[in-house]
């Protein structure tokens, strides 16, 4: 379906200010499907909002985002398609069952049979019995599932997450690192932003560090987080 | 974008000059209404505020009217001067709502008996002044500059479709109501000199309308460099 | 085209299951309405004016308020949980989304008509024998334009801090054509007058439709676009 020949993420010149403010200025970015870019910065960095850029929730100001060489244009609803995103925001309706939150997420990307295709999802991360509930029933750990299982519910080539992390303790960091790992990742081009390089270490094939709307560092994930954090802390002061 | 804190003196200085022309010719043409003018005959004293009236709800029209047009250019280029003039040229017409809306009842409140009266003119300057609040009010209460401009602008835009709704709505109410026993000023005969006055004064009139959005347009712009600077 | 369409009402539909749940907006403009109404009635003298003469008034001022009250909801719920964001995210054209949202919107201000205008009919004791047909299309067609600028701004205000304050101080304005002609229609209907004697008043009405739900449609992504 997509083009082997062209990245599965692309931002050329991305740019987009706000008033005298650039939040974002002058970013690249070429990943292919499987890879998993990790991007840090201190806050106000711009990270959220480089993010939202390449979901196509904020046009740029100047530069384009493209998807397996698809330019991402507001006007074009189908260039949205490949478009996977989780927030530390479930994006659920709380006054619908998980279930009919899932059908409707089928429902808005065309899925064929979209009450099935919610079930399938739903049991796919343990959540079959638990169909009639609210969201504001569940925990946050198993809210997340669900969130998860709606950004996934189409097969996106393209996955954002935006600081999943948040919120969770440890042992629910650790599932979710695992849940990721496992079952979210493999064969999509990932781009995961978070605020501790320590949170996602293990699953990023190459890292980048947002400075003042700009890249500071982007470069393959090396193999030592000692060295990387000792560097990351610098850039961040500096 | 760099805002230029030079252009914006240089505004307002021309604003300040229009303004005071306007003034000026504005005081001929209350001179004129006064000595020079005919009355007429059926409404007496009381109809000559309609050269002051008519003029002003006039402007009142084209602010709206050109905060419209710059909301349809601001959406479509992007460019910032459109959003600046749009808020500008609302904040003129307010003010020109604003004294219509006053002077109409304290000068006719001794003339005609009441303070308000339905006229079509007053009506649609009425509702005119409510959009234009509502525009300034929904632009307060926006932070973000670009989010404020564009939505603005939407509002804008609708403000000015709805103007010429306002507009058969206003007359349509008007025919229900029969004419009050104390006349309202309405358009004069086309006496020559009459015309000429009121003339003269729609002239003043968009002259002040000129002047003032210059001016405020180059305090804005003073004010935006200022920002800039300590930013 | 028909995919657009079914877009639009999975949209209107997830909209009234979720409203149908909570019935919070519901039940408070449909209270809202029946309140005023009583309201009115203790507001005014019998035997100084005519009912005739303020029924019209009366029963459309109900109407423009429980819709503002209405459709204060429409993009509250989208605020919980970021949920718009799953919206716009999706391979679904702006102006589905707000034909989804305006459907939604109407069928609830249709629903809190339905509840108001027996109530009218009872207080006020009126006569709608001869006049409820052109009475219901009239409602129809001042509902229709009334809630597509609703939903605009709807979308609008609820970025702003004082939403709840800040749509009723934008839509009134725009309710006073829609409600003018209303109340014309509706003055000349309850006094007996026959259907075709308002038809300049409809074409009035469907005048304010076409203008402003065309002009919100197509402001609608504007809005929701950053």
């Amino acid at each position: 379906m997509l083009s082997a020949d062209r990245p599965a993420l692309e931002a050329v010149g991305l740019e987009r200010a706000y008033g005298h403010v650039r939040a974002v200025s002058g970013v690249h970015l070429s990943l292919g499907a499987g890879e998993v870019l990790v991007v840090l910065g201190p806050n106000g960095a711009g990270k959220t909002t480089l993010l939202r850029l390449l979901a196509g929730l904020i046009k740029p100001s100047a530069g384009e985002v493209r998807i397996a060489g698809q330019k991402l244009r507001a006007s074009e609803p189908e260039s949205r398609r490949p478009i996977g995103f989780l927030s530390h925001h479930s994006l659920l309706y709380d006054d619908l069952t998980i279930l009919e939150n899932l059908t409707f997420a089928a429902r808005l990307y065309g899925l064929a049979r979209p009450e099935h295709k919610a079930h399938e999802a739903l049991a796919g991360f343990g959540l079959a019995d638990r169909l009639r509930d609210l969201p504001r029933d569940l925990s946050r750990g198993l809210e997340q599932r669900v969130a998860i299982a709606r950004a996934l519910i189409h097969d996106p080539a393209v996955l954002l997450l935006d600081e999943p992390f948040t919120g969770l303790d440890t042992g629910s960091a650790q599932l979710l690192r695992t849940l990721l790992r496992e079952r979210c990742l493999g064969g999509r081009a990932v781009v995961l932003v978070t605020h501790h390089p320590d949170e996602a270490w293990d699953l990023a094939t190459r890292v980048g560090v947002l400075r003042a709307g700009q890249w500071a560092l982007l470069e393959p994930r090396g193999a030592s987080l000692e060295q990387f954090v000792s560097r990351y802390q610098e850039l961040a002061r500096g | 974008m760099n805002v230029d804190p030079i252009r914006a003196q240089i505004l307002i200085r021309r604003g300040w000059r229009i303004t005071l022309a306007a003034l000026l010719a504005l005081a001929v043409v209350v001179t004129l209404a006064q000595r020079f003018t005919p009355t007429e005959v059926r409404q007496g004293l009381a109809q000559k505020i309609f050269y002051i009236h008519a003029p002003s709800a006039w402007c009142a029209f084209l602010a709206v009217g050109l905060t419209g047009l710059a909301s349809i250019l601001y959406l479509w280029l992007g460019d910032q001067h459109f959003d600046r003039f749009a808020a500008t040229s609302a904040e003129v017409g307010t003010i020109f709502c604003a004294v219509v809306l006053t002077t109409g009842p304290i000068w006719g409140k001794p003339i005609w008996g009441t303070w308000w009266t339905w006229d079509a003119r007053l009506s649609l300057t009425l509702f005119l002044f409510f959009l234009l609040l509502g525009y300034q009010v929904l632009r307060s209460a926006i932070r973000v500059p670009t989010e404020r401009a564009r939505l603005s602008a939407v509002v804008g835009i609708m403000a000015m479709v709805l103007v010429p709704f306002i507009h058969l709505s206003v007359y349509l109410f008007r025919g229900l109501h029969p004419t009050p026993i104390v006349l309202k000023p309405s358009a004069p005969s086309l006496d020559p000199e009459m015309l000429r006055t009121l003339l003269i004064s729609f002239a003043a009139f968009t002259l002040l309308y000129v002047g003032l959005v210059t001016l405020a347009y180059g305090i804005r712009l003073a004010q935006e460099a200022e920002e800039q600077g300590h930013a | 085209m028909v995919e657009s369409l079914r877009l639009a009402l999975a949209i209107a539909a997830k909209d009234l299951r979720a409203e149908l749940r909570s019935r919070t907006s519901f039940l408070s403009a449909a209270m809202f309405a029946a309140l005023l109404l009583v309201v009115f009635n203790f507001a005014r003298d019998p035997t100084a004016v005519a009912t005739i003469d303020l029924a019209p008034g009366i029963l459309w001022v109900t109407v423009a308020f429980a819709a503002v009250v209405a459709m204060n909801r429409g993009f509250a719920v989208e605020r919980e949980n970021h949920a718009f964001d799953g919206l716009l995210l999706a391979p679904v054209s702006r102006e589905v989304l707000f034909l989804g949202k305006y459907l939604a919107n109407l069928t609830f201000v249709l629903l809190v008509e339905v509840i108001a205008l027996p109530l009218f009919v009872l207080f006020f004791n009126v006569d709608l024998s001869q006049a409820l047909p052109g009475l219901v299309a009239t409602l129809l067609l001042a509902t229709a334009g009334l809630v597509s600028v609703g939903t605009l701004f709807s979308a609008i205000v609820v970025r702003t801090r004082f939403a709840e304050l800040m749509l009723p101080v934008l839509l009134l304005p725009f309710m006073v054509p829609p409600l003018v002609f209303a109340v014309q229609i509706t003055m000349r209907l309850l006094t007996g007058r026959a259907l075709s004697e308002v038809a300049g008043g409809l074409r009035l009405l469907v005048l304010y439709d076409v203008a402003f739900i065309t002009v919100s449609l197509l402001l609608f992504s504007a809005v929701v676009d950053e």
